[in-house]
């Protein structure tokens, strides 16, 4: 049995929660003797349902492990996988195998998101069903990494997945608009003298989604969403009824295309960092709903592969241990509350990832909780829990502190520091 | 000043200077006896990962005059094809002993890298990367315009147009930002896929037409060399459809001004963007700037590496 | 603190008898080409030039300039402007060439001279000029022509002003 004492649920009047093994047993004042908690608002365990955990294939920038323990310094206990590993996730084998590797590294719920077509090569459907049925009950999928560009391919892969009962989430980025792209498309670009990558070649890939799915049915979901216009046009398409969600990442909340001007590339990202008025308008989206949710895309790349040429440099930033900090910064300075921060953080994307036993802070749900301390305040460095340092964020100062993060019943954080499991 | 990456780190006083500089510099060309010992006991390295004989061969010139140890490092003839690391190699170079490197590369952006990555100490001139900038051929397009056209020590009141693909052409950007900065207004004009975004907020003016911009009677025509294998349907529908709307053919010179100078940073595609007449003809200052190339690089390389560092 | 230590009488007398003592060293003007090491040396190299004309009206009273930056050792950032070479007559071969320059001090100044006039022709023989010598040499070099004898400590500054650059004639010493 573990007790939390004086603990602000979602930032509310504090009181005690009880755990009895896996399960929240009681929300109440009890004077069974525990952790003390004050100070810190808990939230139901935070959900991504965007990160890269490089395994298998890429172990030398991040593996199941190292990032499932990033994840949960980051407040996190459920992280989907996204399928661009080495074999690609497009067979119910790879996908059991790394389920398998999230069980044994026992530190968060690592769901495995499976590839829409084979290989990602965009051209023919991967086995979604198998998948489907497999250990690992795949139900998004996602050749994020690369864009679902045929319109074919993607009204069929609607179709199958709306049968499955799952949701489709696209890399929006028409790839024919954005051959060699380097950075956002704008003066800047051309001061640079970097290759750009227009907005509209992600909001028109957007909008044609959203008439694919309107078409059958099907739950659309936007990964990463960047620019002004894009929230338009998810906008649009929730007026019309089509079930389209939209997600944003920590970085382009709050960062801009200015800081390519350094040619350091913890900067290069895809798609792109933008411009402010693009931020402005992403951080009212995520405020008044129409983004519905915040994913990481945690994408960890070994050092080689970011000191180098911008060119030659590979594209991602880690983000697993800035989220909360980000988030809360963006929402509550908008006069957001921490039931907003839940819901974008973790009962929003366990909703659309169809995990029941997460994103629920309530009696009888699964004790995944997390602990947040607001009033403090981290310098950001390079280093963290993540087996990559590339994080664009280093320099910064950030809002919040996880003190504790509970998988399952089990600390899996506790005081800051991530516990060592054998 | 310790490294050239970028127009846009000079001010008026530092570009003026160094054009000041190149000026005397260049009458060395007269004197018997082509050497002076500024930078003896220097080593200056030619870190080429593009091939270009031209640029390679004036910075040599440029470095020996001067006294100082050049090497070369091409691409094509060193581990730089064996997959080493940009920063490797550059370290590798600063503990052979480079004081400064001269770096061509095909990515914008390594120049400025080399100089402010920490990775070494050694004093950064960028020879032209990527699409981004190229400042030596800026300043000696300058000098050459300086020399004939302007008034005073800078270039205020004179009107330059830039022909070609602007996109793709770190000598049309290092020139827009150079010209601005002495005072030049310039229009830049060609296909509009070749015309970036925001080439205006450079400071340039966009034209639609070759032929418009000369009925406007600019003191400096310049025309960069085209890229042919851009030119097979993906950005402009046919060589020829180019060199009818974009060339400065026969007909074309016969409009541009008799006190007017005509630029081309070379090599020159004879016929393609620039007609035989127009490159042979009294106004084309092409061999000036190859002149004056030299003259640039030595009063840069002095700068950089004459006297003291502290 | 500062003091003058030549007012605007005496640089001029400085600069006659420096004349005078040239035409004497030289038998005649008729072989000599004065050149003043920048900055200052310009404006002195100018004045005996002019008294030169004076004295022998054989002498064409022009004196021309020898850029130095080039060959120096001892740059600062400030220093590396460079000036044109202006050789009056065209050449040097030959001649008597006579260097001017304000203050002799480590003597690496004309030491750079000796190298720049090399690239500019074989001279019969170079003199040197000063208006002020304050010792501390740190080559064997000596003038041939000094205006005015100055022993001062390593520490202390001289300063020469011209009309011609800061509007009064007059040298000063700073310490």
């Amino acid at each position: 049995m573990t007790v939390l004492k004086s603990v602000a649920i979602l930032g509310g009047s504090p009181t005690d929660i009880v755990i009895e093994k896996d399960t929240i047993a009681s929300i109440g004042p009890t004077t069974k003797p525990g952790v003390d908690c004050s100070g810190l608002v808990a939230l139901p365990g935070l959900v991504d349902l965007h990160t890269h955990l490089r395994q298998p294939g890429f172990e030398a920038s991040e593996t199941v492990l190292s990032g499932s323990r990033s994840g949960a310094a980051g407040g996190y206990t459920a992280l989907f996988a996204m399928a661009n590993t080495m074999p690609v996730a497009d067979t119910a084998s790879v996908v059991e195998q790394v389920l398998d590797l999230g069980q044994r590294a026992g530190y968060v719920q690592v769901q495995p998101i499976g590839a829409v077509t084979k290989g990602l090569a965009g051209t023919e459907l991967a086995a979604l069903g198998s998948m489907a049925r497999s250990k690992a009950g795949v139900r998004v999928f996602s050749d994020d990494g690369m864009c679902v560009y045929d319109p074919a391919i993607m009204l069929q892969a609607l179709q199958f997945v709306k049968q499955i009962g799952g949701v489709l989430a696209q890399h929006a980025q028409e790839p024919r608009l954005t051959e060699g792209a380097q950075m956002n498309d704008s003066a800047l670009a051309t001061e640079l003298g970097l290759t750009g990558w227009p907005s509209v070649a992600e909001e028109s890939i957007i909008a044609r989604d959203a008439l694919l799915a309107e078409k059958t049915g099907a739950r659309l979901h936007i990964c990463h969403l960047t620019t002004a216009g894009a929230v338009d046009v998810v906008r649009w398409a929730k007026k019309r009824g089509i079930f389209i969600t939209a997600e944003v990442t920590p970085h382009h909340l709050l960062l801009t295309e200015e800081l390519v001007r350094s040619y350091d590339p913890i900067y290069k990202v895809n798609p792109p960092l933008r411009q402010v008025e693009d931020t402005v308008a992403l951080q009212e989206a995520l405020v008044d709903g129409t983004i519905d949710i915040v994913g990481t895309d945690h994408a960890p790349h070994s050092e080689e592969k970011k000191d180098c040429e911008w060119e030659n440099a590979a594209f991602g930033m880690v983000g697993l241990e800035n989220a909360a900090s980000v988030v809360q910064q963006v929402m509550l300075d908008r006069g957001a509350s921490w039931n907003d921060v839940a819901r974008v953080l973790s009962s929003k994307p366990a909703e659309i990832g169809g995990l029941s036993n997460q994103g629920r802070l309530e009696v009888g749900a699964e004790a995944n909780i997390t602990l947040i301390d607001p009033s403090a305040s981290r310098e950001i460095t390079r280093q963290s829990h993540s087996a990559s340092t590339n994080n664009p964020f280093n320099g910064y100062t950030l809002p919040g502190q996880v003190v504790h993060t509970l998988f399952r019943g089990g600390f899996t954080v506790q005081d800051a520091k991530v516990v060592e499991r054998d | 000043m310790r490294h050239l990456v970028s127009i846009a780190d000079l001010n008026l006083d530092e570009a003026t200077y160094l054009l000041d500089n190149a000026q005397e510099l260049s009458r060395i060309n007269e004197r018997e006896v082509k050497k002076l010992p500024a930078l003896t006991g220097k080593t200056v390295v030619n870190l080429f990962y593009e091939n270009s004989t031209r640029t390679r061969i004036s910075f040599e010139i440029a470095a020996t005059r001067l006294s100082a140890d050049l090497i070369n490092f091409s691409a094509s003839t060193s581990s730089l094809s064996k997959g080493e690391s940009l920063k490797d190699t550059a370290q590798t170079l600063e503990a052979l002993g480079a004081d400064a490197i001269v770096v061509r590369h095909p990515m914008s952006g390594a120049a400025h890298q080399l100089a402010h990555r920490g990775w070494i100490s050694s004093s950064i001139i960028n020879a032209g990367d990527g699409a981004h900038e190229h400042p030596t051929q800026a300043l000696l397009d300058a000098l050459t315009i300086r020399q004939q056209l302007g008034a005073g020590s800078d270039l205020r009141g004179l009107r330059v147009l830039i022909v070609g693909d602007i996109r793709h052409s770190r000598v049309a950007r290092s020139n827009v930002l150079l010209l601005k900065l002495l005072g030049a207004s310039v229009e830049v004009a060609g296909p509009a896929t070749l015309i970036p975004e925001g080439i205006d907020c450079m400071g340039a003016s966009v034209s639609d037409s070759f032929d418009e911009s000369l009925g406007r009677n600019p003191d400096v025509v310049m025309m960069l060399r085209v890229q042919r294998e851009r030119m097979q349907g993906h950005f402009m529908p046919s060589e020829r459809e180019y060199q009818q709307m974009w060339g400065l053919s026969r007909e074309r010179l016969k409009r541009v001004r008799q006190d007017a100078m005509i630029l081309h940073p070379g090599p020159m595609n004879r016929g393609f963007e620039i007609s035989s007449e127009a490159a042979d003809d009294p106004r084309s200052a092409v061999l000036q700037q190859v002149q004056n190339g030299v003259a640039v690089r030595m009063a840069v390389l002095h700068e950089l590496l004459a006297g003291d560092k502290s | 603190m500062q003091r003058v230590v030549l007012d605007d009488a005496e640089i001029g007398r400085c600069l006659k008898r420096i004349s005078h003592e040239i035409l004497e060293s030289t038998s005649g003007a008729s072989n000599l080409v004065i050149l003043g090491i920048p900055t200052r040396g310009i404006s002195l190299a100018q004045r005996i030039a002019e008294q030169l004309g004076q004295i022998d009206p054989e002498f064409e009273p022009e004196s021309g300039v020898l850029d130095i930056t080039m060959f120096r050792d001892d740059l600062v950032a400030a220093d590396r402007k460079l000036a044109p070479t202006v050789i009056p007559g065209g050449s040097i071969d030959d001649k008597v060439v006579i260097l001017v320059d304000d203050v002799l001090f480590s003597g690496r100044s004309v030491r750079a001279a000796l190298d720049a006039l090399l690239d500019f022709g074989r001279p019969k023989a170079v003199k040197l000029a000063v208006l002020v010598d304050r010792g501390h040499r740190e080559l064997p070099i000596r003038p041939d022509f000094v205006g005015k004898n100055l022993p001062t400590s390593i520490t202390e500054r001289v300063n020469v002003h011209l009309t011609e650059h800061d509007g009064n004639d007059e040298v000063v010493i700073s310490s």
